[in-house]
């Protein structure tokens, strides 16, 4: 039923508004940064395509043995690789991890910066804390919306919309670690004359560490499950191949394109885990 | 001699508008009452003190009482609402963020009641802090964390990491990190206070030998009455913000300000568990009623070096002589103690208490210990009082609250 006593206001409109007039007015900056995110994909793609599959299936192994010193984990990077690999989903795959990878790593270079100054000014923190829990509450799909005419259909949509959707954990989890420092310690580099910055790198960011990455982790694996959504915008890799089962009602396919999500999250969540729990410790 | 820091009218209120706090108390409301009336806190109120060169100054006071609020204003950690703080005529309170950066680097060490160890750095580089934030070149700074490390018999432990030290090597890692800068100034927040007795003790003494070396200026908080009593050359009692009273160890014992200082001072158990027996010296030479007269008692008392002697007869304490007597007895020709001998003298039993001591210590000196049988067994001279009491003896944990976490928050 509609509200008749007032005129209906116009919220989406609004919205609606800004995001044409950021696309007709923006687009220089908008084709820059999809040009250079499209190259950065390129890249990744062609290098890790470069080798054929057993090769990467070794060296991630290895690389999992190497950070985790834990037989079990390599072993099932291994097989888990491995069965992918079986499953004829290898090319998805690879191009799932880079664009978790980009969007990590953009995600991380907007959301630490803003992180440490949430934890640092009360005013920054009062700022973006609700748009944090906006952010967060807001339906996933809907960031898809605005990446469309911003970025067109492809990659670089699902970029965006993977970044704002897995950068508030990088955001809040940095401001908690630096705000988690005990006070006394901070009092403590007070007292012996530190500069702001001095007493940032040599004791707030330096402890802050573990959750920190606590925090990466989460965003990889938000990023991890928005590329997957992002499909539907165009985004290719296994969330594609899900999306083409879905559209073609083909179960197995489906399922093994899930299967093969399951096996990348769990990776990279070990591997996140055991740089965590290294950092905690001094070394 | 000028005085090295003086704090003129301190002031800290906590919450908006603290000026108007100020200016409540300076109408005479109470801490209570400002606290009602407009919600502020009152940390300190118009303290006013000054610290001496190369003295050690201990600020005594229950947890609430403002001493460690007082003594991060000294280098503004907190940042006081009125009055002024002169570091050799300087006003700290005027200085800008840069000046005051110096001033905590160069002239202020500080030391924390829970360490405050950087558990991510070693023991080492904990030490070096300071000097890496002065930007001190690594190898410069290297030898002088190893001095200051060795001046607190830690060598050996530099690769450490806090974590795997116990709580008193904890803290000598952190009084070596303010020792490292060579500051003139040490601040010491409740440094002892988390150790438990033994090792506190332990390191009472060694920040006593430190400083016969140092001669730093060293502003102490504290809330144990022993170590004010062990470490003060001057002690501060501080209470809801206030001094309430300002002396050395021994006037603070002796004439308390007030009920609250008296209640502070009859409050520490050890003055009720130490008693008469256990302080008493032995009473060395005693004269003989029956024996002596003035000419022995005179050379006894030389040979002792004493300035009265306690005179006993078969085995009971019957009086005391004193020199001046003595040989004015000599020049007249007297032969025995009979005139001279004083017997209204204090005497205690071996288990009077040592609270007990103090007003009857004030009004003479010494006392003479008697057991049941009237037998001189020792005697108690103020200092051994003072002195029995500082050392903590036949006690542990002795503290007032030894829960006190430190400044209140705010």
């Amino acid at each position: 039923m509609e509200m008749i006593w007032m005129p209906e206001i116009p919220v989406g409109r609004a919205i609606e508004y800004v995001i044409d007039l950021f696309s007709e007015h923006c687009s220089f900056l908008t084709r820059a940064f999809s040009d250079l995110v499209e190259s950065g994909i390129m890249l990744i793609v062609n290098g890790l395509m470069f080798f054929p599959p057993w090769v990467l299936i070794l060296a991630f192994t290895a690389i999992t043995w190497f950070l985790s010193r834990k037989r079990g984990l390599a072993l099932f990077t291994l097989i888990g690789l491995l069965l992918i690999w079986n499953m004829n989903l290898w090319s998805p795959t690879v191009s799932t991890l880079a664009l978790v990878l980009i969007s990590t790593l953009i995600a991380m270079m907007i959301g630490l910066p803003l992180g440490i100054l949430s934890a640092l000014n009360q005013y920054a923190y009062r700022t973006i804390m609700p748009v944090l829990d906006v952010m967060q509450t807001m339906p996933a799909f809907v960031y898809l919306i605005p990446a469309i005419p911003f970025f067109g259909l492809g990659p670089v949509g699902a970029i965006f919309s993977t970044v704002i959707f897995s950068m508030p954990p990088a955001i809040r989890l940095t401001c908690l670690g630096i705000r988690q420092v005990p006070t006394e310690l901070v009092e403590a580099a007070d007292a012996f004359g530190s500069t702001r910055w001095q007493k940032l790198f040599k004791l707030q960011l330096p402890m802050a560490t573990p959750t920190i990455m606590a925090g990466i982790n989460q965003t990889i694996m938000l990023a991890l499950s928005m590329v997957v959504i992002a499909a539907m915008i165009g985004a290719k890799g296994l969330g594609g191949e899900v999306w083409k089962a879905i559209q073609r009602l083909e179960p197995a396919r489906g399922f093994e394109a899930g299967i093969a999500i399951v096996i990348v999250a769990m990776i990279l969540d070990r591997i996140m885990q055991r740089i965590g729990k290294q950092n905690d410790k001094p070394v | 001699m000028d005085h090295k820091i003086v704090v003129q009218n301190l002031y800290k209120i906590f919450g908006n508008h603290p000026r108007k706090g100020v200016k409540l108390l300076k109408q005479g409301y109470t801490k209570d009452q400002i606290l009602e009336k407009t919600g502020l806190g009152v940390g300190i109120a118009d303290v006013s003190f000054h610290v001496d060169e190369g003295e050690i100054l201990v600020i005594m006071g229950l947890s609430g009482s403002g001493k460690s609020t007082l003594v991060r204003c000294l280098n503004r950690l907190i940042e006081p609402t009125e009055g002024k703080i002169l570091l050799e005529g300087t006003d700290i309170t005027s200085l800008n963020k840069e000046e005051l950066r110096q001033l905590r680097q160069k002239r202020f060490g500080m030391v924390f009641q829970h360490f405050a160890l950087f558990p991510h750095r070693s023991v080492i580089r904990n030490i070096e802090y300071g000097l890496e934030v002065q930007k001190v070149p690594s190898s410069k700074r290297r030898e002088r964390a190893m001095k200051a490390l060795e001046q607190v018999g830690l060598k050996g432990w530099e690769d450490s990491y806090p974590d795997q030290l116990s709580g008193g090597m904890q803290q000598r890692v952190g009084l070596a990190r303010a020792l490292a800068l060579d500051p003139d100034i040490m601040l010491m927040d409740e440094a002892f206070s988390a150790l438990d007795p033994l090792i506190r003790r332990d390191m009472q003494d060694e920040l006593i030998k430190l400083q016969e070396k140092m001669h730093k200026t060293i502003i102490f908080i504290s809330h144990d009455l022993d170590e004010a009593l062990k470490l003060g050359d001057r002690i501060i009692l501080m209470k809801d913000g206030r001094i309430v009273q300002e002396g050395t160890a021994e006037s603070i014992l002796s004439n308390p300000a007030d009920d609250y200082v008296a209640k502070f001072v009859e409050d520490v158990d050890i003055s009720k568990v130490v008693t008469a027996e256990s302080i008493m010296k032995n009473p060395g030479v005693v004269a003989s009623y029956a024996h002596d007269g003035p000419r022995a008692a005179l050379r006894k008392m030389r040979q002792a070096g004493l300035s009265s002697i306690y005179v006993q007869h078969k085995g009971r304490l019957m009086g005391i002589v004193r020199a001046e007597d003595a040989s004015a007895a000599l020049k007249a020709g007297e032969k025995d103690l009979k005139n001279i001998i004083v017997t209204d003298i204090q005497k205690v039993s071996p288990e009077t208490p040592a609270y007990e001591l103090f007003p009857l210590l004030a009004e003479s000196s010494p006392l003479a210990v008697v057991d049941s049988e009237e037998h001189l067994m020792g005697v108690i001279i103020k200092g051994s009082l003072l002195a029995a009491l500082a050392e903590g003896v036949q006690t542990n944990g002795n503290d007032l609250d030894a829960g006190d976490t430190g400044r209140q928050s705010n």
